[in-house]
């Protein structure tokens, strides 16, 4: 018989609750076998210490056997429900779980089973009731359509009562069996953090990777190339003149092929700063700006390779904004590394107003300043002057 | 005069024998690497080594130990070193061991075929060529010191002179007179306050005022 879909679904769902719950009461009675070892030994334990001994020695046990039914349980879950229950548990909140919530939900197990076989009994009244003829109890047709209906809705409660349990019981289990929250919470940011990590160096040799690439390829071709224009300029003198003109001309282009390129090479990540570091690659950085930059760097050591990358990154768009926003005559780069801070500060004599919000480059900086937990700090009132601070982790 | 090049990428290399052959070297030998370049140097004894900063196996700063190793072994040997950028850390290296015969140069320059030919013969003939972007990085470092003095004009001459501009040269490249160039050089020589000796052995040491390592 094919039912549809809706029913066939609460059916299933009933037959997985069922299940689930029916272990869950199995393993309450392993716990009942263990409560009951010491009363098959006294078995005539009449004083109030004997009885005293005999609840609190199985109880004990229990406590002492939490692990294992921690494990138990979590085994259940992860079979019955597809719930995996991570550890490390913690101790006070498991033996709770398998002492008080596990029978209790197990005692509401059985309750609802109770329920159910009762209800089925009143639902079913017309079928059984004409085998047994007709009981005192049932004198009349109506009341066993009371019956029938009081059934049903037994049946009723005992389907939302099993189903309502095992939700419970899944909330229970997390919390109780799950691993202190807090705790879970600073693995979680760990875990993340490393992960952002991850993802920020895999970025960094990303840019590492297009350089060596231009490098080896385009840079190469392009130099060489110029170079064989430069030569035929300079040796080729009995040319006509349109033919030299053409030759002058793709020797000018060729070289600003390669500038272009350089240019490009700079703001993303330039080969001098893997091989000399931040100063060298700064002082680079600086001689080329179009405004006289005044430098200074004391780093007694080099911070890790992806917190360079930041401060080169920081430098180079915060000059390239100097030059294109800030009108200002001269520009300071300060880099100094105190501890394990590495503070850049990036300041020039210009107009001032500039504005993170409004999608300048600075959008971007703040980005990669936060990608390694750095700070961005921006004080450029009207008027100016502008005072670029990033402070960087300079180990990550 | 004969050269021998020292340089990985082979593109390069073939354009850089072009050039020392249109301006009259002998390329006596090529290689890729440091140890290739001084087996060369101590086989052919050129006039110049032609040098990649950067060499194999370490890809770092083979070719700047390696000009620091020819210059007090083999003194007759010049060299040119070419480089992706410039680190006014090595020109300071170079410049304080060797006053002569020491060029530092982008590599990108060879592109400029003339102007290259020239700082190669310079270098060759026991004179120096540094980078304008080296002169530009180094200047980014000064803060209040004697340089601060110096005018624009004579800051410009100054570093045409660190270039290794003769007098005549700075002239042309600045388009003003010998005698303006001489008038300014003096007045540099003043207000660095360097000791009256021969006209070269000042220069040298203005440009390693200016070089930050005098």
């Amino acid at each position: 018989m094919r039912l549809p879909t809706a029913p066939r679904a609460a059916l299933e769902r009933l037959r997985r609750d069922a299940v689930f719950g029916l272990a869950g009461i199995a393993v309450q009675f392993l716990a009942l076998l263990v409560m009951s070892v010491p009363w098959l030994i006294y078995d005539q334990a009449a004083s109030l210490p004997a009885v005293l001994l005999n609840v609190a020695l199985p109880v004990g046990a229990l406590a002492a056997l939490s692990p294992a039914f921690t494990r138990t349980q979590r085994r259940r879950f992860a079979a019955l429900r597809g719930v995996d229950i991570p550890g490390p548990a913690r101790w006070g909140w498991q033996v709770r779980y398998n002492l008080l919530a596990a029978p209790a939900i197990a005692c509401g197990g059985l309750l609802a089973w109770i329920l159910a076989v009762v209800g089925l009994e009143g639902a079913t009244v017309f079928l059984w009731r004409p085998l047994v003829g007709r009981p005192k109890f049932l004198p009349t047709t109506v009341v066993e359509a009371y019956l029938t209906a009081l059934g049903l809705a037994l049946l009723a409660v005992a389907y939302w009562l099993i189903g309502a349990l095992a939700r419970l019981d899944v909330r229970l289990a997390t919390a109780m069996l799950g691993p202190d929250p807090a705790k879970e919470l600073e693995r979680r940011v760990e875990d993340l953090t490393e992960r952002r990590a991850g993802t920020v160096d895999a970025a960094d040799a990303e840019r590492r990777r297009i350089e060596r690439d231009l490098h080896d390829g385009a840079q190469q071709r392009l130099v060489s190339m110029a170079v064989n224009l430069g030569l035929a300029k300079a040796t080729l003198s009995d040319l006509p003149e349109e033919a030299r003109k053409v030759i002058d001309e793709a020797h000018r282009e060729a070289k600003e092929a390669i500038e272009e390129l350089n240019n490009l090479v700079r703001g993303l990540h330039p080969a001098v700063l893997d091989d000399r570091g931040l100063d060298a690659a700064l002082s680079g950085l600086a001689a080329r700006a179009t405004l006289p930059v005044r430098l200074r760097v004391d780093l007694p050591e080099r911070p890790a390779p992806t917190v360079e990358a930041v401060a080169y990154f920081v430098v180079s768009e915060s000059l390239a904004n100097v030059t294109k926003h800030a009108r200002a005559t001269e520009a300071e780069v300060t880099v100094v590394r105190t501890g394990e801070i590495l503070r850049v500060v990036i300041a020039d004599d210009g107009v001032g107003g500039a504005d993170p919000g409004r999608g300048s480059g600075l959008t971007g900086l703040v980005g990669r300043v936060g990608s390694v937990d750095g700070t961005f700090d921006l004080s450029s009132p009207r008027g100016g002057p502008t005072v670029i601070t990033v402070e960087l982790p300079c180990v990550l | 005069m004969r050269a021998v090049i020292a340089e990985d990428s082979v593109l390069l290399r073939i354009g850089l024998v072009k050039v020392l052959q249109t301006a009259g070297f002998e390329v006596a030998a090529e290689t890729d690497d440091a140890d290739g370049l001084l087996a060369a140097v101590e086989e052919h004894r050129p006039d110049i080594a032609v040098v990649d900063v950067r060499m194999p196996p370490g890809f770092t700063d083979e070719g700047v130990h390696a000009a620091l190793l020819i210059r007090r072994q083999w003194p007759d040997t010049a060299v040119l070193l070419l480089s992706q950028y410039v680190e006014e850390r090595y020109a300071a290296d170079l410049l304080t061991a060797h006053t002569s015969g020491i060029g530092y140069l982008l590599k990108q320059r060879v592109a400029d075929v003339e102007d290259f030919i020239a700082a190669l013969r310079r270098v060759a003939s026991g004179g120096t060529a540094l980078d304008p972007q080296v002169v530009a990085q180094l200047l980014v470092r000064r803060h209040r010191d004697p340089l601060d003095r110096l005018t624009p004009r004579e800051r410009e001459v100054l570093e045409a002179m660190a270039q290794g501009r003769s007098n005549a040269g700075i002239a042309e490249g600045l388009v003003i007179s010998e005698s303006a160039v001489a008038k300014h050089i003096n007045s540099i020589f003043v207000k660095l306050d360097l000791p009256v000796a021969d006209g070269d052995h000042r220069r040298v040491l203005a440009v390693l005022r200016f070089l930050g390592v005098g």
